[in-house]
This record gives C-alpha cells, structure tokens and sequence, in this order.
C-alpha cells in the first residue's frame, strides 16, 4: 500500500507524427490486476510496451518502485511479459525455454530444476519438459509462455492480449487460471486487452483507454454499472444511450416522459445523455410503463431473448429480458430509479472526438 | 490415376536429364576406352597432379565459403533491423549484379587485376609499385566470394526476417543483452538459413572452372579445370567421368557433415 508500484507520469508516445499516446498518467498498486482495456489503436499495446521497457516515450517517466526506469533496457527491469502469440523459443525444449531466464542470470542448476517442475506444475503443465514448443497446442504454449516468465520471480507481469488466439472455451479456462495464478503468486498483473468481458472477469481495475486517452478507471463494477461518457457506456456492454434533459434533482425527462433516477447535481433543466443497461428494461403492459412502444424485433439468445423496442419518437430500445413479446406487440417500457444513468453531455466537439469512434 | 499423369513429365525430365546422364557419368568412370572394367579413372585421383588440384579447389572453397559467412552474417543482420521496406530495397541493389552474365562479371574482375590492369593503372599514375594480382589464389577466392555472396544472403536474410520480434522482444524481457540475443536466438534459429548459404557457396566454388580459368590463369589448377580440361582438351571423357565421381563423394560428404548441424533438415536438399 502507499506509494503505488508503477507510475507512468505524463507519457506521450507518438509514431511517425501520429499521437498515441497523449499526457497519460496512471498509477498501479502493488498486487492488483490491472486491465487496460479498449478498442484496437487506442494505445493500450503501446502503453504495455512503454513498461515493459519495448518503447521509449516521447515524453514522460515510468517510475517503478519509486525509480525512474523510463531509459532502462527491458533485460535490466524487474518484471517480466507474456506475448501475444507466446514467443516461445522453437529451438527449445520446454524446460530449456523456462531455464532461459534462470541460467542469463547464472543461477545454479539445481536451483533452475526446482524452478522448471514448480512452474510446470504452476500452470499444470507437469512432465512437459522434455517435449518439444511444435508439439503443444496453443492454450499449452500460453501456459509455458506464463510459466518462462514467472520462474523469473517478476513483481509485475504484463500480459499483451494473451488469450486473443484462443478459442472460447478455452479462453474462460485460462481467465479462472489466470486469476488463481495471480493469487499465488501475489504479485501485480497488468492485462491488455479488447474483450470487455475478459476485463470485467479478472480485473480489479480496469483502465478503459481510447485514442491515446484514458476514460475511465475503477473497478468492473463500478465501469459497468457508472460508466462516465457514452464511449465507457457502449464499450462496456451493451447499452441504450439517450438524450435526456435533467428537470431537477432525481428526475429526468426522456422523450418526454418523466423517469425517476438517483443521480444529482446535474443542475435545473440541464441536457445529459442517459445510460440503461437493456437487461434493466422492463416491458410492462403500455398503461404501465413511462414510454408506450411497439416490439420491432425478437431474437433468440438463450439465456435471454433480445428485443427491440420502437418508441413514438422514432428511437429504438435494446432490451434483454427472459420474457418473450412477439413483434408487433404494444409494451411499456419500465425503467427502476438505480438502473438509470445520467452523464454530461460532452462539452466541446474535442471531447467528442475521443468518444465512440468504432 | 489422376496423380500418375501429373507426375509424368516430371518423370520424364528427371529419367531423360537427370538419371541417365548420371549413369553415362558413372559408366564412363568405371571404363576405360576400349570399354572394359576399371578403377584406374577413380584411382587416378591419387596421382600428385589431381590431388593437389582436388586438395586446393577444397582450400579455396572452403576459405572463399568461411568469407562469404562472416561478410553476410552481418549484413543480414543490418537488413533485418531495418525492417522489411528499406531492408529489401538493400537487397535489391544487392542481387542486381546477379542479373548481369556471370561471365562478364567475372572477365571485369580480370580487367582490373591484370598485370596492365585498372588497378596496376592507377597504382602506377601515383608512381607505387605494381601488384602481383591476377594468377594467384587470393584473385580466385575474390571471384568466387564476389560471385557467390548474394547466395549466401539471401538465405540467411529471409531465415532472419521470419524470426519474429517478440521471440528478440522475450529474449530481452527475461534478461538476455544483445550478444545473448545473438548467441542464444538468432544464431540457433538461422542455421537452416546458414546451411542452405553454405550448400548454395561451397557446392558451386567447388566445381567451378570459369573463376580459376579467368581469374587464375593456366598455373593455379583447380579440380574443375583439370575434369574441364579432360573433356575438352584431352578428350579422355572415361578418366573426366571418374574425377567427376571422386568430387561428388567429397560433396556428398561436406554436405553430411554440414547436415549434422541442420536438425530440421530445413536448409539442405537432404
């Protein structure tokens, strides 16, 4: 606790005149799980590559355990990556490719056998030694990836989109494996990725970047359920964002009708966008709901069917609900006060240019 | 049925040009002119004149392949920094000698060696004492690293540049300098590339008789002018056939040793 690990202290990071990385700060603690989460190009690689000691920053610091390490080689850091398409040595055993960073740094061989079988048994790889990098499927290679990096005792591990080349099931395997790793080990992980679901699985904080600009930080709690702008919103999830216009205190007009909400301080009469999660819509019959609407499409998702919504003002509501209503139905549309979220409107078109772009 | 009527060209081809002149060769070898049985062509090897013909066409070689390596290494390595645009345009300018007739650019090395040659030229316009160039083996292993070196990049170029960055990037991550990165990485995973340049040096400097004929006058005698020499000027086609098959042997086996190195066997025609 205290004074955080790592602390990027006003980074900016352009390639060939392009900007992609603009005055970012952000700090990590010791022993947390750290995701940096966004859309393709939004600088989270960058970033990585920044702490891993891969690229130099324009300008800026990487402070690490209260050092400046912004000029230091990647092989004199203290912490270790896991790459995207593992980066395994093929003219390696297994064994070899984890004894790699262990004997660079002349460790005894006894020492580096003890590291070899605690690892493999760490990612429950045991016995795997001898075989060969060409004979393990890719979840396998992942795993050795992670195991060549820890035997190094790193305190902080980067991950740069690990489980991107893997299939689905084996990718929610690797994300329980993940979390288990990092908790025996104690030691900070920082995650990149663009998998929302991935992030919001792991992490205890979630850094959500796009353009070179950090949006939102905070738990996946609180980035899904108090997204800050309408790119948080519609890249966390699935959302219906809206223009609303806050009348006072906890009351907020949509379209026209009157919604309860919880959300204050927005001032008297004041436009903002209004953020509901489709699962936090309930159709009721019309007379019941704030909004009367007509059911324009149903899909079938399994857990949920998958509604769309069309109210007199043209918009169309995503809603996600175990009850079925067929198209052509008249609903009403039913939002709870703590389900309704209420954000600025962007202040200048600069701001709007950071958010959705995708 | 289908794949035994592709295949049969390259049947074909392979009897008619590659099986059959090889018997020819090997028949003539064991024969003599009246077309009896003997070993004496094979034998012949041993007489003083071809084995220390034999014995420096592997010096020369051998040397001219060992400078090829430590030239292209390097350069390899530079063109894979660069990266794949600037990279390749360098090997472009590279290989463009290569489209101009070996002969000539062999003949051009003759022009500038020559005892009246470009360099003796201008060395005696500065008043320095003329060299002693053409005709000796230092012209021959020029010519053949001159000729063959593209043969020796390429292979370890295009080996390089399919090593991917992260596999350097991992290597530096868990600790290791850039000399480390080089030992233990690129070199261990450019062998094939490093094999295949060898073959594609050694095989050809080995055989050659236009090099030492134009670079190394009539004195400096190489395996391939001595086979050259008995098929053209004496016309003994048995004896030119039984050194032919002595120098495939010594091949055959410069390729196994060097094979040994080449796990994956990626690199050789093996």
């Amino acid at each position: 606790m205290g004074q955080p690990l790592i602390d990027l202290r006003n980074i900016t990071k352009s390639f060939d005149g392009t900007m992609v990385l603009d005055d970012l700060n952000l700090s990590v603690k010791e022993n947390t799980f750290v995701t940096l989460l966004g859309p393709s190009g939004c600088g989270k690689t960058t970033t990585l590559r920044i702490i891993g000691g891969f690229e130099r920053p324009g300008k800026g610091q990487v402070i690490f355990d209260g050092q400046d390490i912004t000029n230091l080689p990647p092989n004199k850091r203290q912490l270790n990556t896991v790459f995207q398409k593992y980066a395994l040595f093929n003219h390696m055993s297994i064994a070899e490719n984890i004894a790699f960073g262990l004997k660079i740094k002349n460790k005894p061989k006894p020492y580096i056998q003890d590291k070899i079988k605690y690892a493999l048994k760490l990612v429950n790889l045991d016995g795997f030694e001898n075989r060969s990098v060409s004979s393990l499927s890719g979840g396998q290679q992942q795993r050795i990836a992670i195991a060549r990096a820890i035997v190094n005792e790193p305190r902080v591990l980067l991950l740069d989109e690990p489980l991107g080349a893997l299939d689905l099931k084996l990718r929610q395997d690797m994300q329980y494996e993940l979390i288990r790793l990092k908790n025996e080990l104690g030691i900070t992980f920082i995650y990149v990725t663009h998998d929302q679901e991935e992030a919001l699985t792991m992490s205890d904080t979630i850094v959500v970047m796009n353009q070179g600009y950090i949006q939102q930080m905070g738990s996946p709690e609180n980035i899904y359920n108090e997204p800050e702008n309408a790119f948080v919103a519609d890249f966390i999830g699935e959302s219906n964002i809206v223009p609303g216009i806050m009348l006072r205190d906890e009351l907020v007009d949509i379209f026209g009708a009157k919604f309860a909400c919880v959300d204050k301080g927005f001032g008297i009469n004041k436009p903002v966008d209004v953020v509901i999660r489709p699962e936090d819509i309930d159709l009721v019959s019309p007379d019941q709901g704030s909004i009367a609407g007509v059911v324009t499409h149903l899909i079938f998702k399994g857990v949920h069917y998958e509604m769309e919504v069309m109210t007199p003002d043209g918009f169309e509501w995503l809603v996600h609900s175990t009850d079925m209503f067929p198209v052509g139905q008249n609903v009403g549309i039913h939002v709870d006060p703590f389900d309704i979220q209420i954000m600025n409107k962007p202040a200048s078109e600069d701001e709007e240019a950071v958010g959705i772009n995708e | 049925m289908n794949k035994k009527l592709l295949s049969g060209p390259y049947l074909m081809w392979m009897i008619g040009f590659i099986i059959i002149p090889l018997a020819l060769i090997v028949l003539y070898g064991v024969t003599d002119r009246s077309g009896s049985f003997t070993l004496a062509n094979i034998i012949s090897i041993t007489t003083e004149e071809h084995a220390k013909a034999l014995w420096l066409s592997l010096l020369l070689s051998f040397v001219s392949t060992a400078l090829c390596l430590i030239l292209a290494y390097p350069l390899a390595m530079i063109l894979r920094s660069r990266g794949i645009g600037q990279g390749s345009f360098i090997v472009f300018i590279f290989i463009l000698p290569m489209w101009m007739n070996f002969l000539l650019r062999t003949l051009a090395w003759q022009t500038l060696l020559e005892r009246n040659g470009v360099i003796n030229g201008v060395l005696s316009t500065l008043r320095l004492p003329s060299l002693n160039l053409i005709n000796t083996p230092g012209a021959i292993i020029l010519g053949m690293v001159y000729n063959f070196l593209p043969f020796m990049v390429l292979p370890i170029y295009n080996v390089l540049m399919k090593i991917d960055d992260n596999v350097v990037n991992a290597a530096r991550d868990l600790g290791a300098n850039s000399f480390q990165v080089l030992i233990r990485i690129l070199l261990p995973l450019s062998i094939p590339g490093v094999v295949s340049g060898i073959t594609m040096v050694f095989v050809p400097a080995l055989t050659t008789f236009v090099i030492s004929n134009l670079l190394g006058g009539s004195k400096i005698l190489l395996i391939g002018n001595v086979i050259e020499q008995e098929f053209t000027k004496g016309s003994n086609w048995n004896l030119g056939s039984g050194l032919s098959l002595v120098l495939m042997v010594f091949i055959l086996i410069s390729m196994a040793l060097i094979a040994k190195y080449d796990k994956n066997g990626e690199g050789t025609a093996f």
